[in-house]
């Protein structure tokens, strides 16, 4: 009864919102704003097994490997950042800045030198999913506790073993805020880095619908993208909940004890 | 064992130029259980922290067998006052207890047994595979405990351990640590604020004055190595030796010795 419940909880707003959809635009006959059910007809003859594996497949590939590149530089920085108080103060002024830069705006600088095949586009994608990882490495790696930080140096736990059992497992969880955010960031640079100078991905379908005025072709695109961003967020949690298992009860048990 | 000589330990920045100790000289020696008791904001933390090697005095020395200190040395392990902050959240108590042990060049079989030791000793065997959070405070302070055990320090430093626990917690964590002193033959060097603790445990008892801190009087506690809070507590003896503390804790934060006379080791019985 309970799970009955809760799955009600969860699929009653987006049943709500898709009946909405289809009821407003049954009778449409705008061209541009197609009924749901031409969309939902057209859906399993656009994206057909060669078409995910033609299309979905290397935008998938390249933000996993933007945004793989954008955790290890990002987690790199932000240590070393956020262990040395003088680096630090070398480098903020210069972080803010680039932080403050759109990166979109660096495809064209990108393109100059990167080209435009795969590794302009892994190249943007790790340029702006990299700031909230570094950013909140640093913050986390600054915050580890100092009574922590004393325990680990009065029982000679120090270097790689420092690092590794104490400054980023205690880290680990505004790492993961950042990662979070380096994910939408990651999915809107994709998109965005596939409608400059590209010859597969959604991105590119997407615009080439658009173009070739395929409207409900084009629409079916962007409901891949938003279900391509629903999954990638449902295996982050799953990730979380591991990694951050620990984390969570902690609160809960904090929370409690209030 | 450990020996610390005219320690002083003043912090300086932005212009302020504070001595929390000023010439600090007692010893400890192999085996002994020592009490460091003196009024709240005399430095008794910043001259454990000096002990331990976890800050550097501004003059004088701590030698432990013999050696300087000057870090942080293998033969002594630290038990804070905030166990909740120094236990590692996301490691099981096994984890804790073992994640010194493997900055030593142990093997895992022999790591194994210390840290199932160390939990027995502790009473704790059951909660091996918890997390710190999952239990109580006291429980969490008999890890870190079992933790410093584990690592076979020579001595052991415990600064105000039980300052943030229960009073019936307390009391069993007292007894807990006279048991494993008794057990073990360690060498503890216990930090506190409570005149009653300090007297209870301890086989002497240093009185530090106010800050800057010097030694006020050094006593040696002639109770019984049998304790137990129900009887040790009413005997007269301790009602005596507390006393003597107490008057000598006011006297120190008034900052002058109460007379000439309690310089000697043992208070004559009233």
């Amino acid at each position: 009864m309970r799970v009955l419940l809760r799955l009600f909880f969860v699929v009653a707003l987006p049943v709500l919102l898709v009946a909405v959809w289809w009821a407003a635009s049954s009778g449409s006959t705008d061209p541009f704003w197609p009924p749901l059910r031409t969309i939902l007809k057209t859906f399993p003859d656009v994206w057909t097994a060669d078409r995910l594996r033609t299309d979905v497949l290397p935008s998938v590939l390249r933000l996993a490997a933007g945004y793989a590149l954008a955790t290890v530089v990002g987690i790199g920085l932000g240590t070393v950042i956020g262990s040395y108080r003088r680096v630090r103060a070398v480098c903020e002024p210069v972080l803010e800045f680039l932080r403050a830069v759109p990166p979109p705006v660096l495809i064209p600088v990108i393109m100059l030198f990167a080209g435009i095949g795969d590794t302009m586009k892994i190249v943007v994608i790790a340029s702006g999913c990299v700031w909230p990882i570094l950013l909140n490495t640093v913050e986390g790696v600054r915050a580890v506790d100092s009574v922590m930080l004393e325990t680990a140096r009065s029982y000679g736990i120090t270097g790689v073993a420092r690092l590794r059992d104490l400054v980023l497992r205690s880290a680990s969880p505004q790492i993961f805020a950042g990662l979070r955010q380096a994910l939408s960031i990651g999915i809107i640079l994709m998109v965005i880095s596939e409608m400059f100078a590209a010859s597969n991905g959604i991105g590119f379908t997407v615009v080439q619908f658009q173009r070739s005025f395929a409207i409900p072709d084009m629409w079916t695109g962007i409901l891949v993208l938003g279900l391509l961003g629903f999954l990638l967020s449902v295996v982050f949690q799953l990730v979380e909940r591991r990694v951050l298992g620990w984390y969570h009860g902690l609160r809960a048990s904090t929370r409690r004890s209030q | 064992m450990l020996d610390v000589r005219g320690l002083k330990k003043v912090y300086e920045g932005s212009g302020r130029r504070v001595e929390a100790v000023r010439d600090l000289t007692f010893t400890v020696e192999a085996g002994e259980l020592v009490c460091l008791v003196g009024p709240s904001g005399c430095g008794k933390t910043t001259l454990l922290k000096c002990v331990g090697g976890l800050l550097t005095p501004t003059a004088g020395q701590v030698t432990l067998a013999d050696r300087p200190v000057s870090g942080p040395p293998p033969g002594m392990a630290f038990v804070f006052q905030e166990y909740g902050r120094s236990l590692f959240p996301w490691m099981r108590v096994a984890e804790n207890i073992e994640l010194p042990l493997k900055q030593k060049d142990l093997t895992k079989s022999r790591r194994r047994e210390l840290v199932a030791d160390a939990l027995e000793s502790v009473g704790l065997t059951d909660a091996a595979g918890a997390y710190p959070w999952q239990l109580s405070g006291g429980m969490q302070q008999r890890v870190a405990i079992a933790r410093a055990l584990a690592y076979e320090p020579d001595v052991l430093l415990m600064d105000e351990p039980f300052a943030a626990v229960d009073a019936q917690t307390r009391a069993d964590l007292e007894d807990l640590v006279r048991r494993l002193w008794r057990e073990r033959g360690m060498t503890i060097l216990f930090v506190t604020h409570d005149i009653d603790e300090a007297v209870y445990l301890g086989e002497r008892v240093v009185v530090l004055s106010a800050s800057p801190t010097v030694v006020q009087e050094q006593l040696k506690v002639d109770l019984p190595d049998e304790r137990d809070q129900l009887h040790t507590r009413v005997a007269p003896r301790f009602a005596e030796l507390r006393t003597h503390v107490y008057e000598q804790i006011q006297a120190a934060k008034r900052g002058t010795p109460e007379d000439a006379v309690t310089k000697s080791d043992t208070p004559p019985p009233h």
